[in-house]
């Protein structure tokens, strides 16, 4: 019913939680999350004294029996990362609403045109607006939206939401609920949170967002077809000995994909190279269409390899906790020629493998 | 605030303020398939201006018990008994599409009780269509989005009512949606449907009234058009009434739509 938009993923993130809770909270979160939400969540939020539980985003026993008597809150993302997993959105969300708190959904590596979570069961969807949504990597933004469906003061939320159901001090003792029966919660985040901590989006970025979403759909279709043909060729290379996109039969949530994602999982993926960490180097320094970058969701297609760069510090023994191992590659695919790009990963895949030879 | 009528707990939204019984007092009537919010600026403002609001949730209607009027004469019933139960003696009445009928019959049956009349988005008769009417009772979510659809003018309202970033359309489908399911023993949407429809007692009303009648109507209202409520204006001004119009460059939802102007015309109009 409307939206909030903000100064990153991560601010629209923390506004959302901060609008709902204070210290003595509790949130149930899916373990399959961007590096920095896992971060919020672990470390940051824990010094303001909220805790979160996590789990496995398939494990639906698990959110079921994380829920404690001050739980606010089950947050995910519509795909995880890194392996894609994809979250069960029509079950955890009922679980949540059974045990009377909203569902909060990551959107951002599918955008609205994958899927629109709130006609699933969502309560709450953010997303950075620097991916997908602005399309061209050329700003940082984020937007929470309010599908305006959760009773914050039902009968089974009661007394839980006592920052939108109870009058509020610092906006002439404004009870939010009362206030909007379908936008308490973008009044009291508005109000309070976009007010206080400051982290709004400016106009330009604004501006540049808009123009963006205006191709999102011939964006996104381009994103899919180019991500099928190259999926298609990774999985039949014999360097490759991982693909993890849910297009195939073989990852754990495909079933699930082709229910809820059926225009696709999403053109952000991760696949396993049968060398070392010197070989996934190579790899990306072979590479000419594709840009070497920790950003996604860009025009341009995109690569990382974290065990050189945004892990390197990991031992290998870390960097399998992680579940990352030294041949995995991140790509982000983009608008070019999928000739090209398949091109492209044909060198890399011959030099990273001559490396190891 | 929950009011005891009639054996059962009606919610006024009072604007943040207590009630003060030695305020002037206006009653803000919604209408069909809506609830108190849909005034957020206007009550809020009087509130803040030295009136006591009650903007009401219609009895059967999300935060208020009871049974939901089946007709316009029983919501004029139920605004009667409000106003003994709550202790005011004289009041204004501001209603919106059903409601603006169930106010002006509320105005026509207590007289001089009633100090000022508002008629937003109002029309008579008020026919409904009876495609829509059925539509409301077999597929609501479908007429809900008729209505969504034929009720606005714009999907970007200004700010004031609702807060930047709303999305009126999504937002009067959410509340649509949340007063449907507040009563599960009545189809809200359809009863008051049939209620508008079956009305009959308009220009009765109107020549019955007492009090000065304020019209504020929505240029592009797909709803209630303007020209629907020509009778009634024709009605009130041959029987010699204190009538106002306010044109409105908006639709339907002429309180978020045009939050500023729809605001104006009441606080003008309560204040002659």
């Amino acid at each position: 019913m409307g939206a909030i938009a903000t100064a990153s993923g991560q601010a629209a993130l923390h506004l959302a939680i901060a609008t709902l809770m204070g210290a003595g909270s509790h949130i149930v979160a899916s373990t399959a999350l961007y590096g920095g939400s896992q971060n919020l969540l672990h470390y940051t939020l824990s010094r303001f004294g909220i805790e979160t539980t996590f789990v496995k985003p398939g494990d639906i026993d698990g959110w079921r029996a994380a829920v404690r008597p001050n739980t606010k809150l089950f947050f995910g993302e519509t795909v995880g990362n890194p392996g894609l997993d994809v979250l069960d959105i029509p079950t955890v969300s009922s679980i949540a609403h059974e045990a009377g708190v909203p569902l909060l959904v990551d959107s951002t590596l599918t955008s609205p045109w994958l899927i629109k979570p709130f006609e699933h069961g969502a309560d709450l969807v953010y997303h950075s607006a620097t991916k997908f949504l602005s399309g061209h990597g050329t700003v940082v933004g984020g937007i929470v939206v309010d599908g305006g469906s959760f009773d914050w003061d039902g009968p089974k939320s009661a007394g839980k939401f006592a920052e939108l159901t109870q009058p509020y001090d610092g906006f002439h003792n404004m009870v939010f609920t009362e206030e909007s029966t379908v936008g308490a919660f973008l009044l009291r985040a508005r109000r309070e949170g976009l007010r206080d901590f400051g982290a709004c989006m400016s106009p330009h970025t604004a501006w540049l967002i808009l123009q963006g979403i205006e191709t999102l759909p011939l964006r996104m279709a381009q994103h899919m077809r180019n991500t099928e043909k190259v999926v298609e060729f990774l999985a039949a290379q014999p360097f490759v000995s991982r693909v993890g996109h849910p297009l195939l039969d073989s990852h754990p949530s495909h079933a699930l994909a082709q229910k809820l994602l059926p225009r696709g999982a999403g053109s952000v993926f991760s696949f396993d190279l049968k060398g070392n960490r010197e070989q996934g180097k190579k790899f990306i320094e072979t590479l000419k269409v594709f840009s070497h970058l920790a950003n996604v969701g860009d025009c341009r297609s995109l690569v990382i390899h974290p065990a050189s760069t945004t892990h390197f510090r990991m031992s290998d023994d870390a960097l399998a906790g992680a579940g990352i191992s030294q041949g995995t590659i991140r790509l982000s695919i983009g608008l070019e020629d999928a000739d090209d790009l398949i091109d492209d990963l044909k060198r890399a895949l011959k030099a990273a493998e001559k490396a190891g030879a | 605030m929950h009011i005891n009528v009639n054996g059962a707990a009606i919610y006024a939204y009072t604007g943040g303020k207590a009630f003060d019984a030695a305020k002037p007092t206006v009653v803000f009537i919604h209408g069909v398939l809506n609830d108190h919010s849909v005034w957020a600026l206007q009550s809020r403002y009087m509130a803040n201006h030295r009136w006591n609001v009650l903007a009401i949730d219609l009895p059967g209607h999300c935060r208020s018990g009871g049974d939901a009027p089946a007709t316009v004469e029983q919501g004029a019933d139920f605004i009667g008994a409000l106003l003994d139960a709550a202790g005011v003696q004289r009041a204004a009445l501001v209603g919106h599409s059903w409601g603006s009928l169930i106010a002006m019959e509320a105005a026509a049956r207590l007289k001089d009780r009633i100090s000022h009349l508002v008629l937003v988005g109002t029309a008579f008769p008020m026919k409904v269509s009876p495609a829509l009417i059925e539509a409301s009772q077999t597929d609501p979510e479908k007429a809900m989005r008729m209505v969504n659809v034929f009720s606005r003018s714009t999907l970007s309202a200004p700010p004031s009512a609702l807060g930047p970033g709303t999305w009126v359309f999504g937002a009067g489908m959410a509340l649509g949606r949340k007063v449907l399911r507040s009563n599960p023993q009545v189809n809200v949407f359809h009863r008051g449907f049939v209620a508008c429809d079956s009305y009959a007692g308009g220009e009765a009303a109107m020549a019955a009234l007492t009090c000065p009648v304020l019209f504020a109507l929505g240029s592009q209202d797909q709803m209630t058009a303007p020209k629907a409520a020509q009778g009634l204006v024709k009605a009130a001004q041959a029987a010699g009434k204190q009538v106002q119009i306010a044109h409105l460059p908006v639709g339907h939802n002429q309180m978020t739509e045009a939050p500023e102007e729809t605001l104006a015309a009441i606080r003008d109009f309560l204040a002659s």
